[in-house]
């Protein structure tokens, strides 16, 4: 499956940890194994393709992400070609080549891109390992009944017993809280876990797909949703008629409260977003002083301080499917709850 | 920027993902196990209560026996104090009566006595007056030489006795 390609290795040339930074943290449509020099002194390079799917001319067109990164030629997709240039994709002439303005911006037109990239790999083995992990604990939990949990259960229990308690029913009304827990509890299983896969350095993980503004606010149009496809009608009078107000302040507040219905769940996206992506950044960038400053002797220092940061990380990954998921329930609180005024 | 330019491929991932996750999970790992934990918690808490229950119930008899076992006490307490107060009543009354007895027949000594005396101190009498006659004829008979001097001997012997 890993694909090996070997590259003369240039000579000493300044590294650029802002771009190896930038690669670590951005998708990519191939999975990053692990690079070394050979006896040969070729640079290998063993990369995991990914199935590249496109959209175009109402159809999809399903290509191996191998092909994009070694042949040269353009590939051929109908009556047009397509060519992979910085991880997007662009449709050009049967030549591959890109036409650029005088600023250097590409003008060729891109396919809609539905591939399974690093990020979406990812997602999906989170997707086997929750799976995996609660349909097991949910068919021992039917095996066994009531019986103290035992083994991985013992480790998922309290974090299903803390997310129904202290997230879902500390916020939510009390005849309506139940209603929300399983959502509350694949939200903050989901975000969890891609957090931890996150902070793995290496093969399968260190996507930063948490970290990856898409990922965030997707989940955060499904906060939105949980928030207001069950809110009560005192939630909307509250926001649309700021009852008990004079009218020049019901014009000052009406306009807020609905911008708020948005911000609420965007706040979400941002938080998870910059908390993950600071994250994978900070350590690299850790990591990345070693080779900029080209000296053995910080290294100890380098690692020592990626080290704790990479602690921190742990408590961050946690913290952060914690505060992602207390907040929509907060907010699913607020918005089925009846208002007092 | 383009860290913050969302791409549609992966929203369409996540959402598929997500909305995967989300129906299979809730169909078939949340409720068994939601309803284990629940289960188990309403076990516990009804375990709890009959526990308690019985303790309330096992200390309401406890109580009652000490109320039993305390009014028995105050009873026995109550019959002793009553037959030793009886005891002394009955005790009283039998002295009384042995003191009234005692006195009557004292009494009734006394008078037998008196009574006895007196038949004595007549029958005595007539004995002595007997005897006297006797005595008298014995002398009489003896020497009926010097009247005078005989009678004035009797006279002095009838005047020494004394009848007390």
């Amino acid at each position: 499956m890993a694909q090996a390609s070997e590259e003369t290795k240039s000579p000493e040339e300044p590294v650029d940890a802002f771009g190896l930074i930038m690669d670590h943290i951005s998708d990519a449509h191939q999975w990053h194994v692990v690079d070394y020099t050979n006896s040969r002194g070729h640079e290998v390079h063993i990369n995991v393709p990914l199935p590249v799917i496109l959209w175009h001319n109402n159809s999809l067109w399903f290509f191996s992400s191998g092909h994009f990164y070694h042949e040269q030629e353009a590939q051929q997709m109908g009556n047009d070609y397509v060519v992979l240039h910085d991880e997007k994709f662009y449709i050009t002439g049967h030549d591959g080549v890109l036409e650029t303005d005088t600023e250097g911006n590409i003008q060729n037109a891109s396919p809609l891109d539905f591939s399974i990239t690093k990020n979406v790999a990812s997602m999906i083995l989170s997707m086997a390992l929750l799976l995996l992990m609660f349909l097991s604990a949910g068919k021992a939990y039917a095996r066994h009944g009531i019986a103290p949990a035992r083994g991985f259960r013992a480790v998922l229990e309290p974090l299903i017993l803390f997310v129904r308690d202290d997230i879902a029913r500390s916020q939510i009304a009390k005849d309506k809280a139940d209603k929300f827990v399983p959502f509350l509890l694949t939200m903050f299983f989901f975000i969890w876990i891609n957090n931890m896969i996150g902070i793995v350095p290496f093969f399968p993980g260190g996507s930063n797909l948490s970290g990856n503004i898409s990922f965030t606010a997707t989940l955060a149009v499904f906060s939105f949703l949980a928030i207001n496809v069950f809110a009560v009608k005192d939630y909307w009078k509250h926001i649309f008629l700021a009852p008990g107000m004079p009218i020049p302040i019901k014009l000052l507040l009406v306009p807020l409260e609905f911008i708020g219905i948005f911000t609420k769940p965007f706040a979400l996206m941002i938080r998870l977003f910059a908390n993950i992506t600071a994250g994978h950044i900070i350590i690299l960038s850790l990591i990345s002083i070693i080779f900029i400053i080209k000296s053995i002797y910080i290294a100890p220092v380098s690692i020592l301080l990626s080290l704790v940061m990479f602690m921190l990380e742990l408590l961050v990954a946690v913290l952060q499917a914690y505060i992602f998921t207390l907040l929509t329930a907060l907010f699913i609180g607020l918005s089925t709850t009846k208002s007092e005024h | 920027m383009e860290l913050l330019t969302p791409s549609p491929g992966l929203i369409f991932w996540t959402s598929l993902t997500f909305i995967i996750l989300l129906v299979i999970l809730r169909k078939y790992a949340w409720p068994s196990i939601l309803r284990a934990l629940k289960v188990r918690e309403e076990t516990i808490y009804f375990a709890l209560e009959d526990a308690k229950k019985a303790k309330e119930e096992a200390e309401q008899m406890e109580h009652q026996r000490k109320k039993v076992i305390d009014e028995a006490r105050k009873e026995r307490d109550m019959i002793l104090k009553e037959a030793r107060q009886m005891k002394n009543e009955i005790m009283e009354e039998a002295r009384n009566e042995a003191r009234e007895e005692v006195r009557r027949m004292l009494e009734k000594a006394r008078r037998d006595i008196e009574m006895q005396r007196k038949d004595a101190m007549l029958e005595i009498r007539e004995t002595i007056g007997n005897l006297s006659v006797e005595i008298a004829e014995k002398i009489l008979k003896e020497e009926l030489s010097g009247e005078e001097k005989h009678k004035k001997v009797i006279n002095a012997y009838l005047n020494e006795m004394n009848f007390n």
